[in-house]
C-alpha cells in the first residue's frame, strides 16, 4: 500500500581499520525515511551518527569504510555508485548541513557566490542568473536585506545567519533529502528555535525528507515523528517519537529519559537526585561482543553478553534490540 | 536578620578596548559588562543564563580576579576584593575557584592527577608529604574517584571522570565559591545526571555557593536557588527559580523560556508551546531592548531601573 521509502538503509556496517584489526564501529544499522518525512537519529557523542550520515553520501574517509550493507536511495544502491555519480547526487538530490557552518563555508568567497555556485553546478545557470537566484534563496531563509547580504563573507555574519546561508545552499536545488547533522548545537536557544522553525517550514513546503541528527532529545521531539536511538554504534530502538517518550522500550532509552531533569518537575515535587545510568560509554576498542549496553544494564543476563539481540518488532514498524525490553 | 550575602558585585563595568587599527575611532571599546550589580548568597546556587556574547564568561573571570574591572567593585564577605584593597592571588584562590565546560582542555595532559592537585596545595604552603597525600585522597573520594587513580594521566579517564577531576581541583583549596561554567554541556547525556547529583551533594556537604553559567534551562531549573538573566552585559531579570520559571516578566526572559525545546512538554501538549503557558506580559512598562538582538556592543545601553515585581524578583525597565 505505502510507497517505497525514499531512503532505505539495510544492515549497514562501518568498519575502522586500526593496524591489523578491523573494528565494527557501526554494526547492522537499518532504518528508512519516507518521502517528506523527518527522521531523527539520536545518540551520545561518538556513537556513530555522523559517520552513518557521511556513509550515505560516500564521504567516509580512511580509516573508516562501509563493511557491508545497502543504502538504497529511490531504489538505487548508493554504495554501488562511482565517484562522479555520487558527486552529481550530492548537493543536488541529497544535501547536508553541519553543526559548524564556518567549516563548510569557504571563508574567501562571498556567501552569494557560494549559493550561486549551486545553481551553476547543478542547474546549468549562468553566473548572472545564478546571482539573482542566490538573492531569492537568501530571502527564502529570511536573511534581512538579502541583496546586500550576498556580498558578505562568512566571517561578517553571526552563527545563526551563517546557518541560514548553509540552509540556502543545501536547499538551493530542491533536494529530496536533507541531512542535518547537529544543525543547531552551536547556537543559542532562541536562534536554535528560529532555525528549526525555518527548516521545518521550508522542508514541509517542498516535501523534502530530512535526516535530523542530534544528541538533544528536545530538538528531535520538536522536529520528528520517528526516531532511531543509537548507542555505541548499534541502533537499539526505532520508534514513533511520542511512543518513545511515553513507553521507552530499550533499557538504555529508559535510563536516558529517567536521567534527564524534566522542566516543571521541581514545581510539582520536591527535588530528588536524578536517576543515574551507572558506568561509562564504552570506547570502540572495548565494545562488548553482545549487546553494547550490557555492562551498564540493570536487566542484563548472560545471553546479553554473548549475542547481539535481533530486532523485536513492536508494531507500526517499530523495533527494539533487547532480550528484556518492555 | 543575618546578612546572607557572600559576594556582592556593585556597578561593575568591563570594557575591552578595540585595537586602533581596526576602527577609526580608537577610543571605541566593547562593553562586555555594563554597570552590573548582583549578589550571591551563602550556600545558594545562582544561575546566570543568557545568549553567547552577553558577558557571562567575562563576569566569571572578573569574580575570579582574572579580569580587571573597568569600573565598580566586588566584595567577598563584606571585604572589597577589587581596587586598592584587593587581596593577593593566594587569598583569592581560597575564595573562589572555577569548573570549566571542557574538563579535558582544562587539564594538563602531561601531568598526573596527583601533581595537578598537589601543585596548588604546595603553593599554598602545605608542604608535609603525608598531609598533601591525605588531602588529595580525601578530595578524590569526595568526587567519587579512588585515591589510587591519582597516579594516572587525564587521557586515561572518561569524560565524566575528567569532570570529577575538574571538580576535585576546584575543591582542593577549600574555596567558598565555585563558578561552574557550563559544567555538564560537554558531557555524554547519560553521564550528566551523575555530575549534577554530585554537584548538589557537594554543595550541601561542604556548604558551598555556586555561580552556574548554563544554557540548559532544565538543568538550571533543577539546580538553582536563584536565576539571573543576562542580556548584553546587564542583568535584565533576577529572582528565585520559581518566579523566573512561573512568572517571567522581561521580554527577553520570556523569549528564552519559550524557545526551550523540552521533549516531555512537546509530547504532552503537542499544540501548546511554553509561550502559550506564560502569564500575560505586565502592561504599562517599557523595556530595553524593544527589538531583541539590535544592541550595539560599542554603545552604553540607555538608562534603566531595576525594579521589584515580587518577592526578591526584580526586572529592568526603561527609566521614566
Ligand atoms: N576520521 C575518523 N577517524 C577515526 N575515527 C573516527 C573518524 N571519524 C569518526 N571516528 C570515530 O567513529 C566513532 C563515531 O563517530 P561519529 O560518527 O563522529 O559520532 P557522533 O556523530 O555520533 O558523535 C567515534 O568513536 C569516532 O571517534
Ligand atoms: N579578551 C577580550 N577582548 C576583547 N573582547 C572580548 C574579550 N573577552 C570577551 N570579549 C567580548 O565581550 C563580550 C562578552 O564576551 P563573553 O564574556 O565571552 O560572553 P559569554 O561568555 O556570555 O559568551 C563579547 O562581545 C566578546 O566578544
Ligand atoms: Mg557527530
Ligand atoms: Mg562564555
Amino acid at each position: 500500500m505505502s510507497a517505497p521509502p525514499l531512503l532505505e538503509i539495510k544492515n549497514l556496517h562501518i568498519d575502522m581499520r586500526s593496524g591489523q584489526e578491523r573494528l565494527n564501529v557501526v554494526e547492522n544499522v537499518s532504518f528508512s525515511i519516507g518521502a517528506g518525512e523527518t527522521f531523527g537519529l539520536v545518540g551520545e557523542s561518538g556513537c556513530g551518527k555522523s559517520i552513518t550520515a557521511l556513509s550515505l553520501i560516500g564521504l567516509l574517509n580512511r580509516p573508516l569504510s562501509v563493511g557491508q550493507g545497502e543504502i538504497l536511495f529511490k531504489g538505487q544502491n548508493l554504495l554501488k555508485m562511482n565517484g562522479s555519480e555520487l558527486r552529481r547526487l550530492r548537493g543536488n538530490r541529497i544535501s547536508m548541513i553541519f553543526q559548524e557552518p564556518m567549516t563548510a563555508l569557504n571563508p574567501l568567497a562571498t556567501v552569494g557566490r557560494q549559493i550561486a555556485e549551486m545553481f551553476v553546478l547543478h542547474q546549468g545557470s549562468t553566473w548572472h542568473e545564478a546571482e539573482r537566484k542566490a538573492i531569492a534563496a537568501l530571502a527564502q531563509v529570511q536573511v534581512p536585506a538579502p541583496d546586500k547580504r550576498v556580498k558578505n563573507y562568512p566571517h561578517q555574519m553571526s552563527g545563526g545567519m551563517r546557518q541560514r546561508v548553509m540552509i540556502a545552499i543545501a536547499l538551493a536545488c530542491h533536494p529530496d533529502l536533507l541531512i542535518a547533522d547537529e544543525p543547531t548545537t552551536a547556537l543559542d536557544v532562541t536562534v536554535q528555535a528560529e532555525i528549526l522553525k525555518l527548516m521545518q517550514e521550508l522542508c514541509d513546503q517542498r516535501g523534502t525528507s530530512v535526516l535530523m541528527i542530534s544528541h538533544d532529545l528536545g530538538v528531535i521531539a520538536k522536529m520528528c515523528r520517528r526516531v532511531g536511538i543509537m548507542y555505541a554504534g548499534h541502533l537499539v530502538e526505532e520508534r514513533a517519537v511520542a511512543d518513545l517518550f511515553r513507553h521507552p522500550a530499550h533499557p538504555y532509552t529508559h535510563g536516558l529519559l529517567a536521567s534527564l531533569p524534566v522542566l516543571g518537575q521541581r514545581t510539582l515535587d520536591e527535588r530528588k537526585p536524578l536517576q543515574e545510568i551507572e558506568g561509562i560509554v564504552p570506547s570502540i576498542a572495548a565494545f562488548p561482543t553482545g549487546c553494547r549496553f550490557e555492562p551498564r544494564c540493570t536487566r542484563a543476563t548472560p545471553i546479553c553478553r554473548d549475542t547481539v539481540p535481533g530486532p523485536s518488532i513492536l508494531g507500526d514498524g517499530s523495533f527494539v534490540r533487547c532480550y528484556h525490553h518492555g | 536578620m543575618v546578612d546572607q550575602t557572600l559576594l556582592r558585585i556593585e556597578n561593575l563595568s568591563v570594557c575591552f578596548p578595540v585595537s586602533a587599527g581596526l576602527f577609526r575611532r580608537s577610543h571605541q571599546a566593547v562593553r562586555a559588562i555594563n554597570n552590573l550589580s548582583l549578589s550571591l548568597h551563602k550556600n545558594e546556587c545562582l544561575s546566570i543564563v543568557g545568549e553567547s556574547g552577553c558577558g557571562k564568561s567575562t563576569l566569571a573571570l572578573t569574580i575570579l580576579g582574572l579580569q580587571k574591572p573597568t569600573q565598580g567593585s566586588i566584595s567577598f564577605d563584606g571585604k572589597p576584593i577589587t581596587g586598592a584593597e584587593q587581596p593577593g592571588r593566594m587569598q583569592r584562590a581560597r575564595m573562589a575557584q572555577m569548573v570549566f565546560q571542557d574538563p579535558y582542555a582544562s587539564l594538563n595532559p602531561r601531568q598526573t592527577i596527583y601533581s595537578a592537585l598537589a601543585v596548588p596545595l604546595r603553593l599554598h604552603g602545605l608542604c608535609n608529604q603525608g598531609e598533601v597525600e591525605d588531602r588529595i585522597a580525601a578530595t578524590l573520594k569526595m568526587v567519587g574517584l579512588k585515591p589510587e587513580q591519582a597516579k594516572r594521566f587525564p587521557h586515561e579517564f572518561s569524560g565524566g571522570q575528567r569532570q570529577r577531576i575538574g571538580i576535585a581541583r576546584a575543591l582542593i583549596l577549600n574555596p567558598k565559591i565555585i563558578v561552574l561554567d557550563e559544567p555538564v554541556s560537554a558531557l555524554d547525556v547519560s553521564i550528566r545526571a551523575q555530575i549534577i547529583n554530585l554537584l548538589l551533594e557537594l554543595k550541601a556537604q561542604l556548604d558551598l555557593s555556586y555561580i552556574m553559567i548554563s544554557h540548559d534551562l532544565s538543568v538550571v531549573e533543577h539546580m538553582s536557588d536563584r536565576i539571573a538573566v543576562m542580556y548584553f552585559g546587564q542583568i535584565v531579570e533576577e529572582g528565585p527559580w520559581q518566579s523566573i520559571f512561573a512568572n517571567p516578566v522581561h521580554p527577553y526572559t520570556r523569549r528564552l523560556l519559550a524557545a526551550i525545546p523540552d521533549p516531555f512538554m512537546i509530547i504532552r501538549q503537542e499544540d501548546m508551546t511554553r509561550k502559550d503557558m506564560q502569564p500575560p506580559p505586565l502592561s504599562g512598562f517599557s523595556y530595553y531592548p524593544e527589538e531583541i538582538g539590535t544592541h550595539d556592543v560599542y554603545q552604553s545601553p540607555p538608562a534603566t531601573e531595576f525594579l521589584p515585581v515580587g518577592d526578591d524578583h526584580r526586572v529592568r525597565f526603561i527609566a521614566r
